[in-house]
């Protein structure tokens, strides 16, 4: 039975079915293969949500227990950078949508110039993410790395941060609990920088494919399921900046 | 043909293996080791789990050893810790969660289903890469002076008082589960989007219902025990103080976390045996699965309720009285449709004509050993019993007897009843057989002693003990040789037969899964051409009406 | 060889004298619990013996060669609806029982007499509170209800006495508790059953019950001479509690006389009834616990005091009825300038702001 079945298969093969180039042999038809790639990068992204959410139930939690200690260390954040980085987020997840449907439309040049300023506008988030974290660092808020409470004892020994806040000196114990908030900081914003790295690192690989050609021709399902990827982080800090930065602004 | 089995083997006088098949398509390793095919994928995983099991039953044994006696007179306590929680560790994320998953499930999901491969064979492949850097990881730590925190790693003992390798294995295990969210998520992409025409859910096999339910929880569960060890690591490496109570951390945070997956996990590990006993119980007594319906929904319904019973492992930690309340109830809940398969699996038998192969045999001892297991997990969910059987022998009894009687049991079930769909060989039955009898004596002598110990008071992971707890340690560890006996005699006759076992044939337990239409081995497309689902699972009229039109010529 | 089996022979008889199934019950909760347990055990049989006969049974009356061709069936709504209430029912009956008895496990009553327990690696401290300390040991009276109240001054441990079926966590930074009335008199095993490093398997220990005058004459022959309250008293001084908290009017802090068992309205409009968990969190994270009415400035304890420490303040403060005991440890300590001279009379009741008595 099997070795006839053999010969039948064989001969069968290059005429079974037409398939597009980038189809793989294991789906049936562009459809099928499209619609689960497509499936299984929402799937990915729903356990991205499982493993954020530690984190989120981590500040949940501590939040509400130190209150205090959470709002006067979120003034140590500057409103002025986080807006700008929200800002840059949600315009390259505007030039990456173009980018898709630039893919989808054929038109190599406009995908590759969304694909650019997309890539840009990662690299301006890394860097304004740089400077936030420099200046934690000269501040001594880097938790387990000679963390300073001086700031929270005797707000007054910051001017800048104590002119717009006016706030209050926390009691010792309380103000312990500040390394919290920041540890929380670096591990969830660490953690989306890190996504962001690598999705610039797959941007910079998608700019050289598309360049020459190979996600104009009809085969979008790439670009597409990174499209989801880039919005997902970009979702990702939009829940972070308000829970890190908007903390009790209204002084 | 003898009437007591069902096994129907080609004529060996001319029978050969296919020439053309998944095994001698592509010769040489990187055909191997760059494969894309499913089938090659979980053989390369079958030999990775099966080097695994055995690291993890040699620490078993030595564990067995020092309770020989009282004293911990055979090594260093903290050796003996060190074993222990080594033989956790390797056992469940590296034997146990990818043991019917990753080599059954990845060789007969494409099958069962009619698709020619997984969705993403790549992500497969990857998923292998993963777990070998995980275990190798896993094995550097065991040779670099192990660790010694328990395979649950429990705060702060493993985060500010032990100086072992706790970060090298948290990376390590955080690894090994992104190699199960990869298979899980394979999995249930194919089982949405590559069934065959005609293939609707509830002609599917109930082995691919159990890996789809087992693929919810590892993809949904493993990463919030991931992001767990990153803040374990991130603890320990830079003391933040998220789990340290001087810092105003809180250490039963971390246990939340840990057991929010670690209890799905054992559902992970469990669905996909009991995916196999469907399929055995089936086959072995000619008769399609009573309530395939029931059986097909409480697999989803065990996922779905697995997910909110954490706490009880908690019980006596500190949590209030109302939570005590909720999660005791809901794992009496989860418990039910547990008890609902095994009498459906009962029921089965019922006006059936039943054979005793070794796949059955093995089917009959996971029946026993699992009810067993899990009747004993009710007096855990009960709290007020909880109070004094936790911490005990009796939860270690509990889970070897739900995971090693249950799903061990289960996976040789499933290695047996597919090796030779998988090989093209039949193994030697009379030796399996006697394999699966002593595997089963010796697994109750060793584990049922340790419910008296447990109930008597013996706490776990003690590597001495007061003396009137050695008779039943003695009877454990003898037991345990038996086990012993009981794992290696499949691994010696399973190799033996890949090259001196008789030619099986493309049917030769006569059953009725779509993996067992076409040859074995199988072509690397599996099929010659995308079958077409007419008829229901278990459909043994239909098989019927197959053998009729069969032509037997073989070749 | 006749050697070898004297050993054995010997190993058998000492066995089968002493066999057990199940540790002594020692406590009153015992033989509820372990009639739950034997009900459970009950159920499982049958449960076992039900399975075991339908798999043999069926294999056995449909095997091959008896039944040789099978009869296909779909299933039955029926036996589905059976076979999932039935054990349903069962479940819940243990599930209701099992909490009533965790509820009265976990639950003391009011008048048990409070033993402190310390558990750090890898040793257990029972702190009597008339002073008399063990380590890895731990005597009680028969006839009385006892509370353990529970910390860990490291990692996580676990208390646990099989005779009387308690177990509790010790936890790192907050009390917990267990309660039991010791029934017959005897020594039994006391573990520590969570893993908690190297010498985890020696935390263990004696649990002595004994008659109540035994148990009278064992506490006088083991005090060490000052009792928990009044070892707190002598820390309150040390430590200059008093310097805030006294029943003066312009007092910075509460008067602490009577505040164990109070229900007290916090500074953010919260009211919580004071307990031996309150009082730890208050010494060690005074900030969030701050009582309405006086300013946020008491200063943390955390790194300056064991826990050991911390349980001789709190039941100094338990035993604290008046504040003629505080104005006893006001003048040994520094007194601050502004107060010097003014001293409230001896004996008055104080009024401090934002305290309630129940």
């Amino acid at each position: 039975m099997s070795d006839s079945q053999v010969v039948v298969h064989v001969t069968a093969e290059g005429a079974h079915h037409e398939h597009l180039p980038y189809q793989r042999h294991h789906f049936e038809t562009y459809a099928q293969q499209s619609d689960a790639t497509n499936f299984a990068m929402w799937l990915f992204l729903l356990t991205e949500v499982m493993f954020f959410g530690g984190l989120f139930t981590a500040y949940l939690i501590y939040r509400n227990w130190y209150y205090p200690a959470f709002v006067e260390a979120s003034h140590q954040l500057q409103i002025g950078w986080g807006t700008a980085n929200t800002a840059v987020l949600i315009t390259s997840s505007f030039t990456m949508a173009m980018g898709v449907w630039s893919a989808e439309m054929r038109r190599k040049g406009t995908l590759v110039l969304c694909l650019v300023i997309t890539f840009i506008l990662g690299l301006v988030f890394l860097g304004i993410k740089t400077i936030e974290y420099k200046e934690k660092y000269d501040k001594h808020h880097i938790p387990g790395f000679h963390y300073s409470l001086k700031t929270f004892l005797d707000p007054q020994s910051d001017p800048e941060v104590y002119s717009e806040y006016h706030d209050k000196p926390l009691a010792l114990d309380m103000a312990r609990h500040t390394e919290i908030y920041f540890f929380l900081y670096f591990a969830m914003t660490g953690m989306h920088a890190l996504h962001m790295i690598i999705g610039i690192a797959i941007l910079g690989f998608m700019i050289f494919r598309a360049q020459a050609g190979a996600y104009t021709t009809g085969h979008v399902t790439f670009v597409e399921n990174f499209g989801l990827y880039w919005h997902f982080v970009d979702i990702i800090w939009i829940y972070l900046f308000p829970l890190l930065y908007l903390i009790s602004r209204h002084q | 043909m003898s009437s007591s089995t069902i096994v129907s083997l080609p004529d060996q006088s001319t029978a050969r293996l296919p020439k053309m098949n998944f095994l001698s398509r592509e010769k040489g390793l990187l055909s191997w080791l760059l494969t894309g095919d499913h089938k090659r994928i979980a053989t390369l995983y079958l030999i990775s789990i099966t080097f695994f099991f055995f690291i993890g039953g040699a620490l078993a044994g030595l564990i067995r050893l020092e309770l020989l006696t009282p004293q911990s007179d055979l090594m260093a306590t903290d050796t003996y810790n060190k074993v222990f929680s080594m033989h956790g560790i390797i056992m469940i994320f590296f034997f146990l969660v990818p043991s019917v998953p990753a080599t059954l499930g990845n060789f007969f999901i494409p099958m069962m289903i009619g698709a020619k491969d997984l969705a993403l064979p790549k992500i497969n492949l990857l998923s292998w890469y993963l777990y070998l850097a995980a275990g190798g990881l896993a094995l550097y730590a065991m040779m670099n002076g192990g660790v010694d925190t328990g395979w649950t790693f429990t705060t702060p003992l493993s985060t500010h008082f032990l100086n072992t390798n706790v970060v090298t294995s948290g990376i390590a295990i955080f690894i090994a589960g992104f190699s199960s969210i990869f298979t899980g998520l394979n999995f249930i992409v194919t089982i949405h989007k590559m069934r065959c025409p005609g293939m609707t859910w509830f002609r599917l096999p109930l082995f691919v219902w159990s890996n789809y339910a087992a693929s919810i929880l590892m993809v949904l569960g493993t990463p919030v025990l991931a992001i767990t060890l990153v803040l374990v690591v991130l603890e320990r490496v830079a003391g933040i103080g998220v789990f340290d109570p001087t810092k105003g951390g809180d250490p039963l945070l971390f246990q939340h976390l840990f057991w929010f997956y670690s209890h799905p996990a054992v559902y992970i590990m469990i669905l996909p045996g009991m995916g196999v006993i469907s399929e055995t119980v089936s086959t072995f007594s000619r008769k399609r699965v009573f309530g395939y319906t029931a059986v097909a929904f409480s697999s989803v319904a065990i996922a779905v309720f697995g997910f909110f019973v954490w706490a009880h492992h908690m019980f006596i930690m500190g949590i209030s009285n109302y939570s005590m309340l909720v999660f005791s109830l809901l794992t009496m809940l989860v418990a039910v449709p547990s008890a609902i398969k095994i009498f459906n699996w009962a029921f089965t038998l019922y006006k059936g004509s039943i054979t005793f192969e070794t796949p059955m045999l093995y089917t009959f001892g996971f029946m026993g050993l699992f009810t067993i297991g899990g009747l004993t997990g009710v007096f855990l969910a009960a709290s007020g019993t909880d109070i004094h059987l936790t911490e005990t022998y009796f939860i270690v009894a509990h889970f070897h007897f739900v995971m090693v009687g249950g799903m061990l049991m289960a996976f040789l079930a499933g290695v047996h009843f597919w090796w030779p769909k998988m090989t093209g060989r039949m193994y030697p039955e009379k030796i399996s057989q006697l394999a699966a009898i002593v595997t089963f004596i010796g697994f109750n002598f060793t584990f049922f002693p340790q419910f008296i110990l447990g109930t008597l008071g013996m706490p776990r992971r003690y590597a001495s003990y007061p003396p009137e707890f050695q008779v039943l340690n003695v009877f454990s560890t003898a037991g345990a040789t038996i086990l012993g006996v009981g794992y290696l005699l499949p691994l010696l006759y399973l190799t033996w037969s890949l090259r001196y076992g008789e030619i099986a044939g493309d049917n030769p337990w006569q059953a009725t899964g779509l993996e067992w239409q076409t040859q074995s081995p199988p072509l690397t497309e599996n099929f010659p051409a995308i079958p077409i689902m007419d008829h229901e699972a278990y459909d043994y009229e239909w098989l019927d009406t197959q053998k009729e039109k069969e032509v037997t010529s073989v070749g | 060889m006749s050697h070898i089996s004297q050993v054995l022979w010997q190993f058998l008889i000492h066995w089968l004298t002493n066999f057990q199934l199940y540790p002594p019950e020692a406590s009153k909760i015992a033989p509820q619990m372990d009639a739950l347990y034997f009900f459970m055990v009950l159920v499982s049989m049958i449960g076992m013996t039900i399975v075991i006969l339908l798999v043999v049974g069926f294999s056995i009356m449909y095997s091959k060669k008896r039944h040789p061709v099978a009869v296909q069936i779909e299933g039955s709504t029926m036996l589905e609806a059976t076979w999932t209430i039935i054990p349903l029912g069962l479940f819940l009956i243990m599930f209701v029982w099992g909490a009533l008895i965790y509820f009265r496990v976990y639950t003391p009553p009011a008048n048990a007499m409070n033993i402190y327990i310390v558990g750090k690696q890898w040793m257990w401290k029972a702190e009597h509170p008339g002073g008399q300390h063990e380590i890895d040991a731990l005597h009680v009276p028969t006839g009385r209800a006892v509370q353990l109240t529970i910390i860990s001054q490291d990692v996580f441990h676990s208390f646990s006495i099989p005779a009387f079926r308690v177990k509790r966590e010790a936890i790192p930074g907050r009390y917990t508790s267990v309660w039991f009335e010791a029934t017959t008199p005897g020594t039994y095993h006391l573990f520590c059953t969570q893993y908690c490093g190297t010498d985890h398997s020696h935390m263990i220990g004696e649990v002595v019950v004994m008659t109540p005058d035994d148990f009278k004459k064992w506490l006088a022959s083991s005090t060490s001479g000052a009792s928990l309250a009044q070892n707190g008293e002598r820390l309150f001084a040390s430590l200059s509690c008093s310097a805030c908290h006294n029943s003066r009017p312009d007092a910075r802090g509460p008067s602490l006389a009577n505040v164990y068992g109070a229900k007290l309205t916090l500074a953010n409009g919260q009211t919580t009834i004071v307990d031996e968990a309150y009082l730890r969190d208050a010494i060690l994270n005074p900030s969030q616990h701050v009582t309405q009415g006086y300013a946020p400035i008491m200063p943390t304890y955390q790194g300056q005091i064991s826990e050991d420490g911390v349980i001789s303040l709190v039941e100094f403060l338990k035993t604290l009825n008046s504040d003629y005991r505080v104005q006893q440890t006001t003048t040994t300590t520094t007194l601050l300038p502004e107060s010097e001279g003014k001293t409230t009379p001896a004996g008055q009741k104080p009024a401090g702001q934002g305290m309630v008595k129940q």
